[in-house]
């Protein structure tokens, strides 16, 4: 936990630009990226509370918001430590990104709460201290006889009370108390609470900046044209033609294809159309997801890199009653949040600003000063609102190609990707191929499990890892499953090919838990076993995981009848220190799965807000179905296939499932919800 | 580029000057600066620009300006004052938005059907909204937010 200091008026001005009379206090919330070790350097303080004379608190949030709720659900964390009305918070600011002041603002790895519960209960349990403090010497009475309600200190034995702004001067002239008292969690008034999203007025009336809305004084539109093909390069172009469209101001080469300059985003837009370029599509000319199954083919007779095991697995399989094997393949999927990649950039000589929607701001904001030898300082990153995320908003590649372009153009320029663009042009999540094997004993007992995967590996082509971090990374979920099994062995091979890879939502998670417990279903069959009751009596040592799964059992009414034609199906998985379980209600319509009831039981410890746990559930599950069931993206000819919607479709409404959230009641500190 | 005269949200801008195939999507939102209407697809599959002309559900991206001359647009920004039209509140009520960014559009779809159908059934409600693309999963909680409207309107 980081130490919890006064902040200077000078210094607190010059980082946020407010005055900063009253109250202020500035603290550190750690988080990494993903991918990376810690900071070398824990910087003093990244969010800052304030309370000022009149009674205002201002809290600046320094995690981004692409729709999980951080800008709510970490405010009512302090505020319900601090002791104040909700919504008390007249203004919750995002801060322009500054690795030195802030460290990581990483959205994502399910971290925001997880992270900041104690750094934030700190501070406001800090603050309240001082504020008894300062008014328990107003009063000349001890500080023990003072208590904290709703934004005021109150003297019961002489029925006096101040309010906090009344109090906030006389605060910050104390010295910081260094184990003020936390809040009995009996005591919470706003934690487990469903309060409502602070931005969601905003939302609905249309009113809210994202990326794609930010405007800057004279700022430019540009589109551009990129090689289809992964690796090739733009050799020539038709520039007549698409200087000639209405409203086209310029074109500028950059490292990611042509760039088209123009007066607005449709003009841009049919500029970039009629550049007609050419290309050298380079050595990826050929691949194709059947080469890539090919190569998969090739690369799994080799020996896997073990990340667990236990026992003898062969001898065991060899020895087992009855032997059950499987192979899953799960497919590439584009990330595409409704809001495609854009982001706007004023690239100086000396300096640069950008708005970006990204969810990874240090890592835009140090590529930037890297790639174009900025000092740090001078890379001013203002994050807007990111119409979705899911892991594509974590690598910085549209960031820096929008600082090329106004580089180049030398102007702002706001750089809007098309939804072919961001279909052509993203970071997939990886393809991978998942072959198990498990042996059953006479008695129906899982006495062996083999689990191979062999997978694309994020860490290897995206971060430099070595196979080792490569294996860990590609096995989570599947190295370690929780169930009773003597013998197991999990094991990775590695099969990178041209197209990138990136995080997508619950990282290798998605492939693992959809092998494990698809394949487990299988195995119980076999067993001739319920399939809760088969999980159960290997869960004997994770009362957690055991939890969550006779809460959805229970709730899902397992066991009970359903109409003819009507299955149950059930998942568990643990990841990102959270347990989830769900039973899904299945019929089948024409030959294809639909999916009609979808109940979950997560245990993230204390639950801050239930509201938001639920959607962010929901949105996991809605996400899971379109990737289990909608589409895939497969590669021709070294290029993605798929450009639109209407060849990559999402799930509906009309497909919608009704899910139910339940969540196991805690008093464990809290996890995450985002990823799992 | 020609000159256009458009009416939105009851407001007469005259003089748009555009090239007659812009999509009305673009006018809006770079020449007219009302960004609420979104960019999604480009090819309306998603609907995050849905916008009414003459009270119909429409996406904004298909639909050249010069096709929008003489008819009344409302967008999003047009559609209550200070979030007063049923579907806006039962949209904060049932906590509908994630990320937000394709709301706009399903507001727009959400409120022109139950101008239609003051009282949509399930099925009349994944007719109408099916079109409408949310990435966050946030469908559960449309169907529940124009049910309770449906009540208010």
């Amino acid at each position: 936990m980081g130490t919890i200091t006064k902040v200077s008026r000078r210094d607190f001005l010059k980082v946020t630009g407010v005055a900063g009379t009253g109250l202020v206090l500035g603290f550190y919330m750690p988080v990494r990226r993903p991918g990376s070790a810690a900071l070398a350097a824990e910087p003093l303080a990244n969010s800052w509370l304030r309370i000022s004379p009149d009674g205002e608190v201002t809290f600046w949030v320094h995690r981004p918001d692409m729709g999980q709720g951080a800008r709510t659900v970490l405010p009512m964390i302090l505020a319900d430590e601090l002791d104040i009305e909700w919504p008390r918070f007249e203004r919750v600011f995002l801060p322009a990104v500054d690795p030195q002041v802030y460290g990581s603002q990483t959205a994502g790895g399910s971290t925001s709460v997880r992270t900041s519960w104690v750094p934030l209960r700190s501070a406001g349990a800090t603050a309240r201290a001082m504020l008894i403090g300062a008014a328990a010497e107003t009063w000349e009475v001890d500080a023990s006889a003072c208590r904290a309600s709703l934004g005021r200190v109150i003297h019961d034995a002489s029925d006096r009370s101040l309010g906090y702004g009344e109090l906030a001067e006389a605060a910050a002239a104390l010295p910081v108390p260094d184990d003020p008292p936390f809040k009995d969690p009996a005591d919470f008034r706003i934690i487990g609470k469903p309060i409502p999203r602070l931005d969601h007025p905003k939302r609905v009336m249309g009113d809210l900046t994202f990326g794609m809305d930010v405007k800057v004084p004279g700022m430019l539109f540009a589109c551009v044209g990129r090689c289809p093909v992964f690796g090739g390069t733009v050799t020539g172009y038709d520039e007549a033609a698409a200087r000639a469209v209405d409203g086209v101001r310029g074109i500028v080469e950059v490292p990611t294809g042509v760039a088209v300059l123009a007066e607005s985003t449709w003009a841009a837009m049919k500029g970039c159309r009629a550049l007609n370029p050419k290309f050298d599509y380079g050595e990826a000319a050929d691949l194709s997801s059947a080469k890539i199954a090919e190569q998969f083919d090739e690369v799994q007779e080799a020996d896997g890199f073990a990340t667990r095991d236990d026992g003898d697995v062969e001898a065991a399989l060899a020895g087992a009653d009855q032997v059950i094997e499987a192979v899953y393949e799960v497919p590439y999927i584009a990330h595409s949040p409704l809001e495609p990649m854009n982001c706007t950039a004023h690239a100086r000589d000396d300096r640069c600003e950008i708005w970006a929607p990204t969810q990874s701001p240090q890592w835009a904001h140090g590529a930037v000063a890297q790639t174009f030898g900025y000092a740090p300082q001078d890379v001013t990153l203002n994050i807007v609102f990111s119409g979705g995320g899911f892991g594509r908003r974590l690598v910085p590649d549209f960031v820096l190609e929008a600082v090329h372009v106004s580089k180049a153009a030398n102007a702002p320029v706001k750089v809007v990707w098309t939804r072919e663009d961001d279909m052509h042009h993203s970071y997939y999540r990886p393809v991978s191929r998942h072959i198990m094997s498990a042996g059953l004993d006479a008695s129906g007992n899982l006495v062996a499990w083999k689990h191979r995967v062999v997978a694309h590996s994020i860490a290897a082509t995206l971060q430099g890892g070595d196979l080792a971090g490569a294996a860990r990374e590609a096995t989570s979920g599947a190295s370690d499953l929780p169930y009773a099994i003597p013998n197991c062995r999990v094991d990775y091979c590695m099969a990178n090919t041209a197209v990138p890879v990136s995080y997508f939502r619950s990282v290798y998670n998605t492939q693992t838990a959809f092998a494990n417990e698809a394949f487990l279903d299988e195995v119980a069959t076999a067993a001739g076993k319920d399939p809760v009751e088969f999980r159960l009596a290997m869960l004997d040592d994770h009362p957690r995981h055991k939890g969550v799964l006779e809460l959805a059992a229970n709730n899902a009414d397992w066991g009970e009848p359903l109409p003819a034609g009507r299955f149950r199906g059930v998942a568990l998985h643990y990841c990102f220190r959270s347990w989830v379980a769900e039973v899904a209600e299945v019929s089948v319509e024409n030959g294809v799965p639909r999916v009609h009831r979808v109940v979950a039981a997560v245990d993230c410890g204390i639950v801050v807000n239930p509201d938001d746990l639920a959607a962010q559930v929901e949105g996991g599950i809605v996400l899971g179905l379109t990737a289990a069931l909608k589409g895939e993206i497969t590669i021709e000819d070294g290029r993605v296939v798929q450009g639109n919607f209407h060849d990559y479709p999402l799930l509906q409404i009309s497909e919608m499932p009704e899910i139910e959230v339940y969540a196991v009641p805690s008093t464990e500190d809290p996890t995450g919800i985002g990823e799992p | 580029m020609a000159r256009f005269t458009l009416t939105v949200n009851g407001e007469t801008h005259r003089n748009v000057d555009v090239d007659p195939d812009t999509p009305l999507l673009w006018v809006l939102r770079d020449t007219l600066g009302l960004t609420g209407t979104k960019f999604g697809c480009g090819i309306g599959q998603c609907r995050s620009c849905t916008v009414h002309i003459d009270g119909d559900a429409v996406p904004s991206c298909s639909i050249p300006v010069s096709s929008a001359e003489g008819r009344e647009i409302k967008t999003i920004e047009g559609l209550s004052e200070g979030l007063s039209h049923p579907v806006q509140k039962a949209w904060i009520a049932e906590q509908v938005p994630q990320c937000g960014y394709c709301q706009p559009g399903q507001i727009m779809g959400a409120a022109a059907l139950l101008a239609k159908n003051s009282h949509p059934s399930d099925a009349e409600i994944d007719e109408a909204m099916s079109p409408y693309l949310c990435r966050c999963g946030t469908y559960q909680r449309i169907r529940r937010a124009i049910h309770s409207a449906a009540q208010e309107v």
